[in-house]
């Protein structure tokens, strides 16, 4: 049925096997393995395949990673500037010392404030593995080590600078990773579950169910999700403890946002009760659970997993937009969404053009998991071109 | 046609009858009635409000009474054009909402607009010069497109603005003209403010039609049919407007359905940034103060116009394509 060589798949190797090799090494190949060659031709997928493994991994050992508490406010460096880190000491010779340079503070007459200027002439030595305050690794595990931070825990560091309340941005963009990026996941796990038991219903029995499920999909989408959401949004109490807000907004996120994830699954139940083998196992007497799971779900899983690494970076932007407007996650909950609202106004980002270091977050990691997701969609169907 | 046309209108009764449920289920989800704190907010300003007319309130908006009645009174107003009162302006909402609706639909159809008349002539150039220099570019900003979110897009382009040029691009009038009444002149001076919001609101939409029609282009480009006309002689130009590109523009008219409530939905966030006089600013301050009654007219209007919207994409298309009307309806 198909003749396309393993060089057509993957490419010329250099110092492959014989051609014929390679053409047997394909057609034993499990459907996997195809997809694996395909996807790993994609090298921006693949890039971004890392990169999204890498945000994850930020996101899960943030209390390792994040030089201070998200929350430690410091009255004195109000909209601290950035610092560079300086990894070796140039003056004697080089030598490994990393270490940031101190603040000079001036204060302002105009507008009223204290400004900050860094000063070479003061050095805050900095460390890998230095001990703090302590924390719990997941929640559960207590600690006190860190990745960096100063030696002489009073002693200021603040690499992407700090904000009004003179807390660390670093560390405050750190845990928000965790936040945002896990709004993601749980928010498409919950579209996931309606949208396959939706679409899979509609897509298998077909005719009135079908039909009905059809019309509120195409509610759903017909109306503008923005004002819906910011409606059912504001409607949080405000004194719900923050976890329960957390899961009221992915909940309402995810309500709105299955529509997609069940197009593709009905899509693919549709193409697939038409196939012989599917014909077959139900002639064979196969129950309608096993012809599901058994002969229909291995050739759409792959699919499902692509349109589901593409909806995430939705979820991501509407959870953001969401806490930008304020009716979203709220503060002590530290999301990339709540600390943009902290930027809202031009004059704002001025002063401090250093808030807007969660925007870049949210970006390029949309922009991988859209790549991710392309790459994924690409190699889910390996046998087409 | 008629019948296809008087097929999808009835199929637009109950969504529009679901709409109007939804907006009134978010009017009713604070905690409480509006009444009390209505009346509440009233005696915390130092003024008094007779029982006579808070009775009358009561009796208007059937409160105390059964939810559905409740419902049936609020339903019966909107057709008559009351959306009841706002209690933060103290005047009903008609009277409100009415000139940023028209406006949000103004700069959702400019917005519309410029999403074609850019991605037409650039989708064909993408897939007729397929992996050129100008490609990349456009695949490119197609991309930063789809990933920066309308709100981060405007507030980077304010800031820009301020900062390099010294120069402020919020809102849609320049200062004179905000209350003026319409003239030639105050539309004028709307079409000089209404460019940022359109290319911040457009980019997404016009980056993902580009793609599509790119795409569309290229699948057509290399059927026989473009291979024989080529054979007969027939001019570059003339053979690719002639046919592939007629076949590739449904995607057009198609994702209209899609992406006006993504524009009205977009436009509500954008327009808070840069404070645009749209219903996004006015609902977002509704919410925020639990002004219900403002907020819930606002997603009932807004989702009954993209309803509206997607019906007339609808009929459009089926115009186009008679697949379209015969498979529906058949």
């Amino acid at each position: 049925m198909f003749t396309v060589t393993l060089d057509e798949v993957t490419g010329p190797r250099p110092g492959g096997s014989a051609p014929v090799e390679k053409e047997a090494q394909l057609f034993v190949a499990s459907q996997w393995q195809l997809m694996w060659w395909r996807f790993s031709q994609h090298k921006v997928a693949m890039l971004s395949g890392v990169l999204v493994f890498l945000i994850y991994m930020v996101a899960l050992f943030a209390e390792f990673l994040a030089p201070s508490l998200p929350d430690v406010v410091s009255s004195t460096y109000l909209y601290a500037p950035p610092q560079t880190l300086h990894l070796f000491d140039t003056d004697n010779g080089l030598r490994f010392a990393p270490h940031v340079f101190g603040y000079k503070s001036v204060i302002d007459p105009q507008a009223g404030r204290r400004t900050f200027t860094l000063d070479p002439t003061q050095r805050i030595a900095v460390g890998f593995f230095v001990k703090g305050e302590e924390y719990k690794l997941f929640g559960l595990i207590p600690a006190t080590r860190r990745l960096l931070g100063p030696i002489e825990a009073d002693q200021p560091m603040y690499l992407l600078g700090a904000d009004r309340l003179g807390r660390d941005m670093l560390s405050r963009l750190i845990y928000g990773t965790r936040v945002s990026m896990s709004i993601g996941l749980l928010g498409v796990a919950i579209s996931l579950v309606l949208g396959v038991l939706l679409g899979g219903i509609s897509g298998y029995y077909g005719g009135a169910v079908d039909n009905a499920i059809q019309r509120v999909i195409e509610f759903l989408r017909s109306i503008p999700t923005i004002p819906l959401w910011m409606g059912l949004a504001a409607a949080l109490p405000m004194n719900w403890p923050p976890l329960r807000i957390y899961f009221g907004i992915t909940i309402i996120i995810s309500l709105i946002g299955w529509t997609g994830l069940a197009r593709v699954v009905r899509g693919r139940f549709l193409a697939m009760r038409e196939e012989e083998f599917v014909m077959a196992a139900e002639l064979d007497g196969a129950s309608e659970m096993r012809v599901i799971l058994r002969y229909m779900a291995p050739s759409f899983i792959s699919h499902i997993i692509a349109s589901t690494t593409l909806a995430i970076p939705a979820m991501i932007l509407s959870e953001t937009s969401l806490s930008f407007l304020g009716l979203g996650l709220r503060p002590p909950v530290v999301s990339w969404g709540v600390l943009l609202k902290d930027a809202q106004s031009v004059r704002a980002v001025l002063q401090a053009p250093w808030q807007l270091w969660p925007a870049a977050a949210v970006v390029i990691s949309v922009i991988a998991l859209n790549f991710l997701g392309d790459g994924l969609r690409d190699a889910a169907d390996p046998y087409t071109h | 046609m008629l019948r296809y046309i008087g097929w999808r209108v009835l199929m637009m009764i109950p969504t529009i009858f679901v709409i109007s449920v939804v907006s009134f289920v978010v009017i009713q989800l604070p905690p409480g009635d509006f009444l009390t704190s209505y009346v509440a907010g009233i005696t915390a300003r130092g003024e008094t409000i007779d029982d006579a007319t808070v009775e009358s309130l009561r009796n208007a908006y059937g409160l105390g009474q059964p939810i559905y009645i409740q419902y049936i009174k609020w339903i019966t107003g909107v057709l008559h054009g009351d959306f009841g009162q706002s209690f933060t302006w103290r005047v009903s909402v008609s009277s409100l909402i009415w000139d940023r609706v028209w406006l949000t639909i103004l700069v959702s159809l400019v917005t519309l607009l410029f999403t074609w008349v850019v991605a037409f002539p650039i989708g064909i150039y993408s897939a007729v010069r397929q992996y050129s220099i100008l490609d990349y570019v456009f695949t490119f900003i197609g991309f930063i497109g789809v990933a920066v979110p309308g709100f981060l897009l405007a507030l980077v382009l304010m800031v820009v603005a301020f900062a390099q040029f010294n120069m402020s691009v919020g809102g849609l009038f320049s200062p004179d003209f905000v209350d003026a009444p319409w003239s030639w002149e105050r539309m004028v001076d709307l079409l000089k403010h209404i460019w940022i919001p359109v290319i911040v609101l457009g980019l997404s939409g016009t980056a993902s039609l580009i793609r599509i029609m790119r795409a569309n282009l290229l699948d057509e480009l290399h059927k026989p049919y473009v291979v024989t006309a080529r054979l007969k002689g027939q001019s570059e130009f003339k053979l690719l407007l002639r046919y592939p590109v007629r076949a590739a523009l449904n995607p057009f008219v198609s994702t209209l359905g899609w992406t006006l409530p993504q524009l009205v939905s977009g436009s509500t966030i954008v327009a808070v940034v840069l404070s645009l006089p749209l219903t996004g600013p006015m609902m977002l301050q509704a919410l925020l103060a639990q002004d219900m009654y403002l907020a819930g007219s606002f997603i009932l209007i807004l989702s009954v116009l993209t309803v509206i919207g997607t019906l007339v994409s609808d009929i459009l298309l089926a115009w186009l394509d008679p697949r379209i009307r015969l498979d529906r309806v058949g």
